[in-house]
């Protein structure tokens, strides 16, 4: 198994992705991880050296719209899934300490 | 030890589209919260960005402008990152492959000229506003302005002074107002710099370790901080430490810096490209086309007054300074064919006001035809100057029609010779002191006589004919 | 024929001459619904009074020759992760619990404007994250066939519902095989249809450059009729491709004459059940009847379609996941100190295991240093695998393969092993990865009377094709007959 996957990754992982993990979760994360890793790790048979990476399936390009504005006031619509919310706006946490 | 300091800049520039970059919410300032919002650009699970156009071509047109290559094909990548100001909690931007690279900017100081080489542009969607609510301890996010359309041009290590790098953001700023593709304001925030800073010793080739300077919101902040930095890094290598790369936050008031770092915080943006919007080309004829729409730059604009008008070239480098100064010059004069005398104007009165208001050129929003009509005004005497200086104020604050203006006030100049006389005579009757030492020699006298006789027609007398009855009256006695 | 056994088109016709009311059908949805949902759980919601009013509506509209469409006034159910103005949409999270949207998504809003009527919204695996329908934060949702063995996923909700007829259509997404996987366990018609070619706005995206919603029904014809009305080009989704022509039923033909069919060998290999192997090797000899030309072939790649198809999936899924974290919408964490510990709290608890672990394995995917071995890696791979099928598909007009190594798995017994599980997506994930049309329709059934899907995959913009092979083996009847005999839905021998 290539277990790429240390500990302090998992605890790296989890402030990329915001996420907590009990103890025993990141254990079980760690071995899935590594055990999916080692799986993947297929791929590196291939051959890609001349190969474009493709993201888009077809050459569709220059998909554009008008500078024109078309959408009117939806605040309330917008506001109405808030957990939290105060003058119109969405309520956080402070963010500067 | 002799240190110099190298510095790159990082510019944000917000466009001046009409539309957000990815959704048809206005970008207009000043709305209540979230008012000017979607579900693109609050990060509604389902939506989707469909790119402006306009974006594009004025990402292009500043590419052109600052000689930069035009990526034929370029797409949009996801930068991630959580803060609540993001609402997806990534900006689509671009890394991999920027709209404009390797271009460059001449700049001059001290009569010495330089390029300043960039390296790359790109767009970008801006974020919304956190507000500090100072009662709950929390913050408020209003998403009008997230999604407004930026473009981050990246130069080159290539400054070493805050007099370059002064010069270098004054020449590119005027370029994009030149351009109109945005007002550049530092303080409102539609042009924002970022100020990277390293130092190393005199001939030394290697770059050092750069800091990232964030709030700069002046001219004045930015040469003050990149001073503040370059001192701070020298003290740190004479004391023995490491300069930390890293981002640091300027308090202009305090004239120090603070690191910007968070254990929560990996520097690690997990660039993808954007599987939701597709690749850009861009084709010659599209480039060719966008070129032919470029206006005419500041340099050839400053030659071409040379040429055009017969005015000092101090007036034309102040006047071709600002893009909304030349336009109104230029506008005036077509009107009213005084090139000279609007000059006057712009040079002398509008500078005195924009100076005493703390004002930008680009802040000026009076109709050139007002001001064409007030020199006719002027020029046919149907006003006299003190009475116009009162007028051009109005016309600057309010953009009045100096026409209707002077009729509807009665400001117009007397010419009736008779009532001039009337008056002139009174003045002598109410000032025997002054007639006296007039007439023992005093000559000067004879401006305070003036002065009165104005008082009394409330500047509506033309002083040369008022000087001439008086001097004709004084004589007879 | 009892009214809640119609097909989708045969109920709208009857609508359409007045033999059944708008009513009558929603009604009989809502009954069945009484009986079979209790224990099926293919609803995570139902809107049984906005429905009927629905219902009247539309049935004006019908008797004023408003609407004409096919599917006037016919019950439909939609899956989770398509919203709709007004209607509760969670993807099946908690995360997104009371989650209301102010817009409706545009293969839906094709749908309502045709006067059909959403009953419910039905349930997946969480965020479309499982083959099996037991990811969903409301409980798994069991196979109508036998109530022990999971749907599949992650439209199982969708496909069980049609099963179970608790509704006469439905539609699904498809991201790695989300409506085939299903469609082939529960023995109904799925249809993933060209990248492109249905509008994603509106749909909550698990990952964009392969997510597409497709219809689900009861018969090839359904489908056709469904897809008509659901494609179209879409100013909102930039990736949204404008198709040449979308008269889709026309294809409804029994002719496959001179048809060339491929059969990759390297789906047939080790992995694959028997039965399964049998059944769909039978579906050839059927179209082979018909005049259709039948040719083994190696397609190649077969093992590095999944790796690349994870990969993908969770890079995309990260990023896309990221923005539910308790500012804008959903759920909250109660209690926490501070704005990151209320994004850690709030996902945390919010999303599931199967979701947590896709968005690391994706955000380490992504992270610096890793990038270009995996993902700069699996997007090569994927041009390889798009090749492969490019050189497929200038030799045969279809691609004959299994929906799934086996039929249904027993509940509870996927989850033991994600790789497992993963492995089970062997034959639909690469069809994603390479934008192509692809439909499952029942071609058998197994000893332990669960049924058995056949997948038909076209070139890119060649649903045409695929649509008339299955409607052409569909024609056999040879699935039908076998039903008849072998006892149908939840008989279970």
């Amino acid at each position: 198994m290539a277990d790429k996957i240390t500990d302090e990754m998992i605890e790296y992982v989890g402030i990329l992705a915001k996420l907590q993990l009990s103890e025993f979760e990141k254990e079980k994360a760690k071995n899935d991880m590594n055990q999916m890793l080692s799986y993947i790790d297929k791929l590196k048979e291939l051959d890609t050296r001349n190969v474009e990476p493709m993201s888009h399936i077809f050459p569709v390009t220059n998909v554009f719209r008008e500078d024109k504005v078309e959408n009117e006031n939806q605040k309330d619509a917008i506001l109405l899934n808030a957990p939290k919310k105060k003058s119109g706006c969405f309520q956080v946490p402070k963010t500067i300490d | 030890m002799q240190y110099e300091t190298v510095i790159g800049l990082e510019v944000h520039v917000e466009l001046a589209t009409k539309t957000k970059i990815f959704c048809a919410c206005s970008t207009e300032f000043g709305g209540e919260p979230n008012t000017h919002t979607c579900p693109v650009c609050t990060g509604m699970p389902g939506s989707l960005p469909v790119l402006n156009k306009r974006v594009v071509e004025y990402a292009m047109a500043v590419g052109l402008a600052t000689n930069c290559e035009i990526t034929r094909q370029c797409k949009f990548d996801r930068k991630n990152y959580f803060y609540p100001d993001n609402p997806q909690n990534y900006q689509i931007s671009q890394l991999y492959l920027p709209i404009c690279h390797d271009g460059y900017l001449e700049i001059e100081t001290a009569g010495n000229k330089k390029r300043i080489g960039i390296h790359e542009i790109h767009m970008e969607e801006d974020a919304g506003k956190l507000i500090h609510d100072e009662w709950e301890e929390s913050s408020l996010i209003d998403y009008n302005r997230s999604g407004v359309p930026l473009i981050e041009i990246v130069s080159e290590p290539d400054m070493r002074s805050g007099d370059e790098v002064i010069a270098y953001l004054e020449k590119l700023r005027l370029l994009i107002q030149y351009l109109g593709a945005s007002d550049c304001k530092l303080q409102e925030g539609s042009m924002r710099a970022d100020v990277n800073i390293s130092v190393r010793e005199v001939g030394e080739e290697r770059l050092g370790t750069r800091t990232e300077m964030k709030n700069l919101n002046s001219f004045k902040a930015i040469r003050r901080a990149i001073e503040g930095e370059t001192r701070r890094q020298i003290e740190r290598i004479e004391s023995g430490n490491k300069v930390i790369k890293e981002t640091r936050r300027w308090d202009d008031n305090k004239e120090l810096s603070y690191p910007m770092r968070s254990k929560e915080d990996a520097k690690d943006y997990r660039y993808f490209p954007e599987p939701d919007l597709v690749p850009i080309i861009i084709s010659e004829e599209w480039i060719e086309k966008v070129k032919r729409n470029q206006p005419e730059f500041h340099d050839e604009k400053m030659i071409r007054y040379k040429k055009e008008y017969d005015i000092p070239e101090y007036d034309i480098s102040i006047l071709t300074s600002s893009k909304k100064l030349a336009d109104l010059f230029e506008t005036t004069v077509a009107i009213c064919k005084k090139p000279k005398k609007v000059s006057n104007w712009l040079m002398v009165e509008a500078m005195r006001l924009l100076n005493e208001r703390e004002m930008e050129p680009e802040e000026l929003s009076f109709s050139a035809v007002h001001l064409a009509d007030l020199i006719e005004l002027v020029e046919k005497k149907e006003i006299t100057g003190t009475v116009a200086k009162e007028v051009f104020e109005l016309i600057f604050s309010e953009d009045i029609d100096p026409k209707s203006y002077v009729e509807k006030n009665g400001l117009k100049t007397v010419k009736d010779e008779n009532k001039l006389k009337e008056i002139i005579k009174a003045v002598i009757e109410k000032n025997p002191q002054s007639v006296a030492d007039y007439k023992s020699g005093k000559k000067k006298a004879i401006g305070y006589l003036v002065g009165q006789v104005m008082k009394e027609m409330k500047g509506k007398a033309d002083p040369s004919s008022v000087n001439d009855i008086l001097f004709n009256e004084l004589e007879e006695i | 024929m009892e009214l809640i056994k119609e097909t989708a088109v045969e109920l709208g016709k009857k609508i359409k001459c007045h033999e059944v009311s708008v009513k009558e059908a929603v009604e009989a949805c809502f009954k069945q619904i009484e009986q079979r949902e209790k224990s099926l759980n293919c609803y995570v919601s139902i809107q049984k009074e906005e429905a009927l009013k629905n219902a009247e509506v539309i049935q004006k509209g019908i008797d004023c020759g408003k609407l004409t469409g096919a599917l006037a006034g016919v019950p439909v159910a939609i899956k989770d992760n398509l919203c709709i103005k007004g209607m509760e949409t969670t993807c099946s999270s908690k995360i997104l619990q009371g989650f209301y949207p102010a817009y409706t998504a545009t293969a839906v809003e094709n749908l309502i404007k045709e006067g059909a009527i959403v009953i419910g919204k039905t349930n997946m695996d969480e965020f479309a994250m499982g083959s099996t329908t037991e990811t969903s934060y409301y409980g798994a949702t069991k196979n109508p066939w036998n109530e022990e063995h999971v749907p599949g996923g992650s439209s199982g909700g969708s496909c069980a519902a049609v099963a179970a007829e608790e509704c006469f259509f439905s539609l699904g997404s498809d991201t790695g095989g989300s409506i085939r996987q299903p469609s082939s366990f529960c023995g109904v018609t799925g249809l993933k249809p060209t990248y492109g070619t249905v509008s994603r706005y509106g749909l909550i995206a698990y990952a964009s450059s392969l997510d597409q919603i497709g219809p689900i029904g009861k018969d090839v014809t359904d489908c056709a009729t469904i897809l008509e009305m659901i494609a179209s080009y879409d100013r909102k989704d930039s990736t949204s491709i404008k198709r040449n022509a979308y008269d889709f039923t026309s294809a409804l033909v029994d002719d496959v004459k001179g048809m060339k069919v491929g059969i990759p060998k390297d789906y047939f290999a080790n992995g694959l059940e028997d039965e399964v192997r049998e059944k769909v090797l039978n579906v050839a000899k059927e179209l082979e009847k018909k005049g259709a030309v039948i040719e083994e072939f190696e397609l190649s790649l077969i093992d590095y379609a999944i790796p690349a198809y994870y990969v993908i999936a969770c890079a995309e899924a990260s990023s896309n996941l990221a923005r539910f974290d308790g500012v804008k919408y959903g759920y909250r964490a109660k209690e926490f100190e501070g704005l990151h510990e209320m994004y850690k709290k709030t996902r945390s608890e919010g999303f599931g295991s199967e979701v947590k672990r896709r968005i690391m394995l994706g955000s380490f995917a992504l992270s610096s240093g890793y990038y270009d071995a995996y993902y700069l890696k699996a997007l090569k791979t994927k041009a390889l695998i798009k090749e492969a099928f490019d050189k497929a598909f200038a030799k045969y007009d279809i691609i004959l393969a299994p929906a799934a190594p086996t039929t249904a798995p027993k509940l509870s017994e996927s989850l033991v092993d994600p790789i497992k599980m993963y492995l089970g997506d062997i034959y639909t994930v690469s069809v994603n990865l390479a934008g192509l049309p692809a439909v499952c329709l029942p071609c058998g059934i197994d000893k332990k009377g669960l049924p058995i899907g056949v997948q038909m995959i076209g070139n890119c913009f060649h649903e045409h094709t695929i649509i008339r092979a299955a409607y052409s083996f569909e024609q056999t009847k040879t699935f039908y007959q076998e039903k008849e005999l072998k006892g149908g839905i939840g008989h279970a021998v």
